[in-house]
């Protein structure tokens, strides 16, 4: 299948944030079936992120406050220059900075390593907004996807929150600003959860940001609305974990699907799964593209 | 709702050194020699502990930092909390065998002897630390000491005495932990004397579950495929006995 004229070997794709630090944990989803990896969100300057506990499950919740932690695109690059030595399987370089002008900056640094896809990590503050992400404001994501599509040649995916009113506006701002893809969606919330034989919260931030089948629901929804309101490929995420729950997230309007928590409780057998689920689907319904598999409407 | 934390109480705790405590727990934490747990102290932070002992649970805890210096303020009847345990362990092989333990890389050993004596496997254990202050109380079995300063046993690295002591008694398989230039000797040592060894890596973690990506060694997850790798998995490993990464993912010196 094909993203923006890349081609996939198939439609999972490891999202960022999970194993996408180096080089080698990046190569190892490769090798495992992923479809393509995207690295773990990269700054100008180094992060060390929060204090531990950064990153818990129970039941069907993953939270993590890890804190965007990462050695700062200088050293990413090299990173995934190394990546690109080791594998062929195509690779989505995930930025985010504070503002619409570090954005393009780190954007271009990393275009060094020739990443297939840049994807944009709205998720993050607007320093010169105070309490919003961008993500929150179709402005504020659609100033950021100007800024970066001026500036880089490889396509650009804009990766966009479930925590507002209208998702499909923001999707609808970044891509008239030029977004050539959404990824949805980042995780929901921020969510806490208290140790109550000490009182305290769990997390080190206290707070952090939700994922795994619970949201499924949610992130589907969101996938769903932004599908209707754009004519670009998306990248759908929350929470899947079989090939069936791929597909509902391909009838909702994804063209790929990403693959995080289901690495907590199937390893890295879950891109396989999920792949071969698909693929099993298709022919058992007589689908022989992705794109077949719309919703009936 | 599940619990993501096991709540232990301290019922005893050993001064070992002046920079390192171990914690006796009140109860037993079903788990293999070589696995770690993430120990939580709410509201100050949680780090990655190898387990000293299963039953009763027990921590040896270096104080090296923030958390773990808070770590060191617990009393008995003050409470831990514990997940885990996690990542694989050390497979004991033959009927012979030598551990190497540098400073704090003694903990999971005590367990390791636990379970060789069980199993009626001769034991030798070369245990080293810095100055004869630093070093850990020695195991019920015979044991060979260094120190760098040479305030007691051997003058100068563990490893010193080692490679004539493998070549003489041919151990059925080697298992280290410490420093990883340490490790990086006993590895070398072992590959000339072609004697299997294994040894127990430490990485910056976070998770402790597989997924985060912080503990990645090229290829391998310390905290997954983990925290013990035979010498064949370590010799494919570029950054071993050379870089680590910190928290913020940036590759140092070992």
């Amino acid at each position: 299948m094909e993203l923006c004229g890349v081609r996939l070997p198939n439609p999972t794709v490891l999202c960022s944030g999970y194993l996408g630090v180096s080089a080698g944990s990046l190569a190892m989803c490769a090798r495992a079936g992923a479809g393509a990896v995207a690295s773990k969100s990269c700054s100008l300057a180094a992060k060390r992120g929060h204090e531990l506990p950064a990153v818990i499950y129970w039941d069907n919740i993953v939270m993590n406050a890890v804190g965007l932690s990462n050695p700062g695109v200088e050293e990413t690059v090299a990173e995934l220059r190394e990546y690109k030595r080791m594998s062929q399987v195509p690779l989505i370089a995930s930025v985010f900075a504070d503002s619409p002008e570090n954005f393009a900056a780190v954007a271009v640094k990393i275009s060094e390593a020739a990443p297939d896809i840049i994807e944009l990590n709205l998720s993050c503050p607007h320093a010169a907004k105070g309490d919003i992400v961008f993500a929150d404001s179709p402005e504020a994501a659609a100033e950021v996807v100007n800024r970066v599509k001026s500036e880089v040649k490889m396509p650009v995916f804009a990766k966009l929150s479930p925590n507002v009113r209208n998702i499909a506006a923001i999707a609808k701002a970044c891509v008239d600003a030029g977004a050539d893809g959404i990824t949805a969606v980042n995780t929901l919330g921020p969510g806490m959860r208290i140790d109550i034989q000490a009182r305290k919260p769990v997390l080190g931030n206290k707070f952090g940001g939700v994922s795994g089948p619970a949201i499924k629901p949610i992130a589907l929804r969101c996938v769903y609305e932004i599908a209707r309101a754009v004519d670009v490929p998306i990248i759908g995420m929350g929470g899947i974990r079989t090939g069936e729950d791929a597909v509902e997230f391909i009838m909702a309007g994804a063209s790929a699907v990403g693959v995080g928590s289901a690495l907590i409780w199937h390893g890295l057998g879950a891109f396989r799964t999920i792949s071969d689920g698909i693929d099993r689907f298709m022919r058992e319904h007589g689908y022989s593209k992705i794109e077949e598999m719309r919703l009936e409407e | 709702m599940s619990e993501i934390y096991r709540v232990f109480r301290i019922e005893k705790v050993i001064a070992e050194t002046d920079r390192v405590k171990s914690f006796v727990f009140d109860g037993k934490l079903e788990s293999r020699p070589g696995q770690f747990v993430m120990a939580w102290l709410p509201g100050v932070g949680e780090r990655p502990m190898s387990i000293a002992n299963d039953e009763p649970f027990t921590l040896t805890i270096a104080n090296r930092g923030f958390v773990t210096n808070r770590m060191h303020a617990l009393k008995e009847g003050d409470r831990l909390w514990v997940r885990g345990p996690y990542g694989n362990w050390f497979r004991l092989q033959g009927k012979k065998i030598v551990l190497v333990a540098g400073g704090t890389g003694l903990a999971p050993m005590r367990f390791l002897i636990k379970e060789a004596a069980k199993q009626g496997i001769e034991t030798c254990v070369f245990m080293g630390a810095r100055t004869k202050a630093a070093l850990l109380a020695r195991p019920p079995c015979p044991t060979i000491v260094a120190t760098d300063d040479g305030s007691e046993g051997f003058k100068g690295f563990v490893t010193g005495a080692l490679e004539a002591h493998v070549a003489r008694e041919k151990p059925d398989c080697v298992y280290a932990c410490g420093p990883e230039r340490m490790m990086a000797d006993v590895l070398h040592i072992c590959e000339r004397a072609g004697i299997p060894c294994q040894l127990s890596l430490e990485r910056y973690m976070r998770c402790g579950f597989g997924v985060c990506g912080a503990c990645a060694i090229d290829g391998f997850l310390v905290c997954r495929h983990g925290p013990v790798f035979t010498s064949e998995a370590v010799k494919r490993m570029a950054d071993f006995g050379k870089f680590a990464r910190d928290a913020s993912g940036k590759r140092i010196p070992v």
